[in-house]
């Protein structure tokens, strides 16, 4: 087991009304270990408390009680210093829904060095960086061009960039792909797949969209705030009628699976995450019929 | 019977500038009345304009945009000849006549807006009102009607989009996105448009926001018997909902015609690009193992009518 990166147990957050009242909690007792290098994605209807628990990762809000530390930092100390928050959010990059609302600068690279110049990195350093992070979200070629005149994907890969030329050890991606289109998604989730794979990031995907969530190494489902599943994707889209009650659903081809078994029709084996090896059960289940 | 006829439709953005870009070249289409119709294409394929052009928004540099019948971008000129006949116009004089031909122009162009109901992308970002009653009354009120028709177009709209009668009188800002979504549907819906279009109506959304985006839409269709369009990204959104498919790619329609018809070339349309629904994929692969799987599939429910008949033959190709 590698080194944990993510620790939160009995988790709680409330969000406050405007007179300072604590309304619903948005999480409650929520317990979750995260390693350091793993893929997640995180499922839940609006209003499950996914976000929240997204945004609690870099401290953009408070937690209210139980324990909570993100690569290494007590989120619950009550002494936190400015210094202490600013290294968490280095190191704990969100990149968020509406590609339009997250680029500030007039110039791709400007942009992508708008974070790192912030943190005080040093010229050759930054030029270094923002080139290399360009390169890994595959938009070198655009480093001159307006942010504007970029397509939706284009514009959330140069959103990634900026993140990533802080060189962090975790990106949160909050419905990060919700505004694309199926091409732009693409891109979004093959740049997320690079990172975790070849530089052994940490990801956490929020994301409303089954298919995508089958990509990662591991679901955990959130609902009413509270952890309702948490496996591999396999694991959790074997619990359809779980995911049903909570509004959720599973991917078509589990779907089918589901569907033929409950006519009475055998299919062994258990991977139903990807077309690919749903194809491959039911291949095997035909031959095993036809002998 | 066509509600919408595009006749020979072009439009470029930009035009004479390097960023010129041609939305639509030369497009004909009907769109049936009383039926769903699912605009799908990826992003720059025209269908964002296209669905402008329904409402007078963007005005094609060429062709004719028909609804009943009638270009909706009409001059005084393209019609003076047929008008003239008229009975009410036949006794005037050629300039009175020309004044009452504009004014009757200037009068359909106004009400276009309340008969084509336009449903943009992320429409709760246009909420705007105190509460949600009042929001949702905004457009039947500019229609100028009385306020008891007012409180019943509000009521039957809410009650299409399920948004609750304890909601009305909330603030629209105090709701959930998925509801929110929901009001502002209701609020182009109480104008009651026999043209609905919507532009990615449930981007963003859960599966259940969705559900329930849909079948509001689906409910207000069935009961009112109006012509809807949906744009969307998502084959599988609109082999779920649509009657009629239209398919733009690069400025061009590629496919249009039941749902059946379209989805039937369904291979030829992920080689453009397209999201194909997945099970639809998982056919094809099946295929590509020598199972005997058909092609023209793409809900779950076609997929598994089509494999237990498979598991009951065995299953060879």
């Amino acid at each position: 087991m590698s080194e944990i990166f993510i620790h939160a147990k009995d988790l709680c957050f409330s969000y406050t009304d405007e007179e300072g009242r604590e309304e619903n909690p948005a999480l409650q007792n929520f317990s979750v270990d995260i390693c350091r290098g793993e893929y997640v994605a995180v499922l839940g209807h609006n209003g499950s408390g996914k976000s929240t628990f997204a945004k609690l990762m870099n401290y953009i809000l408070e937690p209210t009680s139980g324990e909570l530390t993100v690569n290494g930092l007590d989120l619950l100390r009550k002494d936190l210093s400015d210094e202490e928050i600013l290294d968490l959010r280095k190191n704990v990059g969100m990149v968020f829904q509406n590609p339009d609302n997250q680029l500030v600068a007039t110039i791709v690279e400007q942009d992508v060095a708008f974070g790192p110049e912030n943190l005080g990195v040093p010229r050759e350093e930054l030029r270094r960086r923002v080139d290399s992070a360009l390169e890994t979200v595959g938009m070198s070629a655009y480093a001159k061009h307006e942010p504007h005149r970029l397509s939706g994907g284009q514009k959330q890969r140069v959103a990634i960039a900026g993140i990533l030329a802080m060189m962090p050890q975790c990106v949160v991606f909050d419905e990060s792909t919700a505004m694309l289109d199926p091409g732009g998604r693409r891109e979004v989730l093959d740049t997320i797949r690079k990172l975790n794979q070849e530089q052994g990031m940490t990801v956490l995907n929020i994301t409303h969209y089954m298919n995508e969530a089958a990509e990662a190494d591991r679901i955990i489902v959130i609902n009413d705030g509270k952890l309702l599943l948490d496996g591999t994707p396999d694991e959790i889209f074997a619990k359809r009628d779980v995911l049903t009650e909570v509004g959720l659903e599973v991917p078509q081809c589990a779907e089918l699976i589901h569907a033929l078994r409950a006519a009475g029709i055998q299919i062994d084996g258990n991977t139903i995450s990807s077309p690919e090896a749903c194809a491959e059960l039911l291949q095997k289940a035909l031959n095993k019929r036809a002998k | 019977m066509n509600k919408i006829y595009l006749d020979h439709v072009s439009y470029v953005y930009s035009r004479g500038t390097p960023y010129e870009q041609v939305a639509l070249d030369d497009v004909s289409v009907g769109i049936r009345e009383g039926c769903i119709t699912g605009i799908i294409g990826h992003t720059g394929s025209g269908k964002s304009t296209m669905m402008q052009m329904l409402n007078g928004l963007i005005k094609p540099d060429s062709g004719k945009v028909l609804i009943d019948g009638y270009d909706i971008n009409s001059t005084v000129s393209d019609v003076y000849d047929a008008w003239s006949e008229r009975a009410e116009y036949a006794m005037l004089s050629p300039r009175k006549r020309k004044k009452k031909m504009q004014q009757e122009i200037r009068e359909r162009k106004a009400k276009l807006c309340f008969r084509v109901g336009l449903v943009m992308q992320y429409p709760e970002y246009q909420l705007f009102e105190e509460t949600v009653y009042a929001d949702i009354a905004f457009g039947p009120r500019n229609m100028g009607l009385d306020e008891a028709e007012i409180r019943a177009r509000v009521l039957e709209a809410a009650a299409f989009c399920d948004v609750g009668e304890e909601l009305l009188q909330k603030s629209p800002f105090d709701l959930s996105g998925g509801q929110k979504r929901r009001v502002a549907l209701a609020g182009v819906i109480a104008m009651r448009p026999e043209v609905l279009v919507l532009d990615e109506p449930a981007a963003g959304l859960d599966p259940l926001g969705r559900n329930y985006i849909f079948n509001g839409i689906r409910a207000y269709q069935r009961k009112t018997g109006s012509t809807v369009l949906i744009v969307s990204h998502s084959m599988e959104d609109m082999a779920r909902y649509s009657d009629d498919v239209i398919v733009l790619s690069g400025a061009h329609i590629l496919r249009q015609g039941t749902r059946e018809e379209v989805f039937a070339h369904v291979e030829e349309l992920a080689e453009t690009g397209l999201d194909v629904p997945q099970i639809t994929h998982l056919m094809q692969l099946l295929r590509e193992r020598g199972i005997d799987a058909p092609k023209n599939v793409y809900t779950v429910a076609e997929a598994a009518t089509a494999l237990k008949k498979l598991f009951l033959t065995g299953g060879d190709a």
